[in-house]
């Protein structure tokens, strides 16, 4: 194929600021993934263990959607109909889980 | 971007309903692809609610981590499932190849994040560049999994003896790796939901790849400089963080905990 009429395309230089930024995120990322690998092999299996790894889960999903998604920058509507929804899924998580458990107690 | 910019009205009295207007101030592309990455999002936690339900009404091992070994009695722990790493055969190296296939897949989300920049000031090469990055890093993810899918289906070098009952008698029988029937590790559950978790994010990051790659490809052609706008690199970017959000919920529920 021939373009004869290329357009004409004005690079503007890299915004310095938000790419520091978004090696700032991936820091952060980093680290948290870090320490719950630390986490992971320190302290003992237990209830606490899991509740500290939920936390920092949630953390890192922050930083991933918020910053690299660029949700927290958008209108708030889009926002929150991306999160309530989030927020009654991590409802029925719960919700199973502990059905589980008593699945559990009755069998064993 | 451009979209929002052509769409500023000039008249305030102008009906909402007649079009010219970006609902939620976001393009029609980008808010599809939300929806769509909000519909996937359920069906990522279908699975994961699922695995929750199941393995937390299976009996937990509640012995010594050093004195675990594998039976159909309990549900495995992860770290002593995953603590194989290529070329250091026999090395019990817990949960070091998963920790580095995390952070392959979170490198390649910030690169495709600077390729979006890239994108913002119509910079060619600079998309090109990161773009190629991330699709290495997609590649890099895949073939880790495949090498981890390996060694789980082949199992270790000694297998897992049990008794079981059959047509009345007790009989003993080694069984090596896993399938979706019956593992070596733990309850047949165990490797079902490591199979469709895995494989289905597995999938996930391969679709993301040949993505990326259409992107790479239209970008060096010069497709998105002519269309005077990079908001397809956005949009493929918005699919690829998502791939690498469900591999940090994959890796907390299935390795971690």
């Amino acid at each position: 194929m021939e373009h004869s009429h290329e357009p004409q395309v004005t690079v503007l230089p890299p915004n310095k600021e938000k790419i520091k930024k978004l090696w700032t995120v991936a820091g952060i990322l980093g680290i948290i993934t870090a320490i719950e690998f630390a986490i992971a092999f320190s302290v003992p299996h237990g209830t606490f263990k899991t509740f500290v790894f939920v936390v920092m889960t949630i953390v890192k999903a922050g930083y991933i959607v918020g910053e690299f998604m660029h949700l927290k920058y958008e209108a708030k509507v889009l926002f929150w109909s991306i999160l309530i929804p989030m927020i009654f899924v991590v409802w029925m998580l719960v919700a199973f889980v502990y059905e589980g458990m008593k699945i559990s107690d009755v069998h064993f | 971007m451009s979209h929002s910019s052509t769409a500023a009205v000039s008249d305030s009295e102008q009906d909402v309903w007649n079009g010219g207007v970006s609902p939620l101030n976001a393009s029609y592309g980008k808010l599809m692809m939300w929806f769509f990455l909000l519909s996937d999002a359920f069906t990522f936690s279908g699975l994961l609610v699922t695995y929750g339900l199941v393995r937390s009404a299976h009996k937990a091992y509640d012995g010594a981590v050093e004195a675990f070994t594998f039976s159909h009695a309990y549900w495995p722990i992860p770290e002593r499932v995953f603590d194989a790493v290529p070329f250091l055969h026999g090395v019990s190296l817990p949960l070091v190849f998963v920790g580095i296939m995390t952070f392959v897949l979170i490198m390649s989300s910030v690169t495709m994040v600077l390729a979006v920049e890239a994108g913002h000031r119509m910079d060619r090469a600079a998309v090109e560049k990161w773009m190629l990055w991330t699709i290495l890093g997609g590649i890099a993810f895949l073939s880790c999994q495949a090498w981890e899918w390996t060694h789980f289906i082949v199992g270790t070098e000694n297998g897992t003896t049990i008794k079981e009952i059959v047509n009345g008698e007790w009989i003993t029988r080694t069984i090596y790796g896993a399938s979706l029937v019956e593992n070596q590790y733990g309850p047949a559950d165990f490797a079902d939901f490591f199979f469709f978790i895995t494989g289905f994010h597995g999938f996930h990051v391969f679709s993301g790849v040949l993505l990326n790659f259409l992107i790479y490809y239209r970008t060096v052609t010069g497709m998105y400089d002519r269309r005077g706008h990079y908001e397809m690199v956005e949009k493929v970017g918005l699919y690829w963080h998502f791939v690498d959000l469900v591999w940090v919920f994959v890796f907390t529920f299935f390795y971690l905990v």
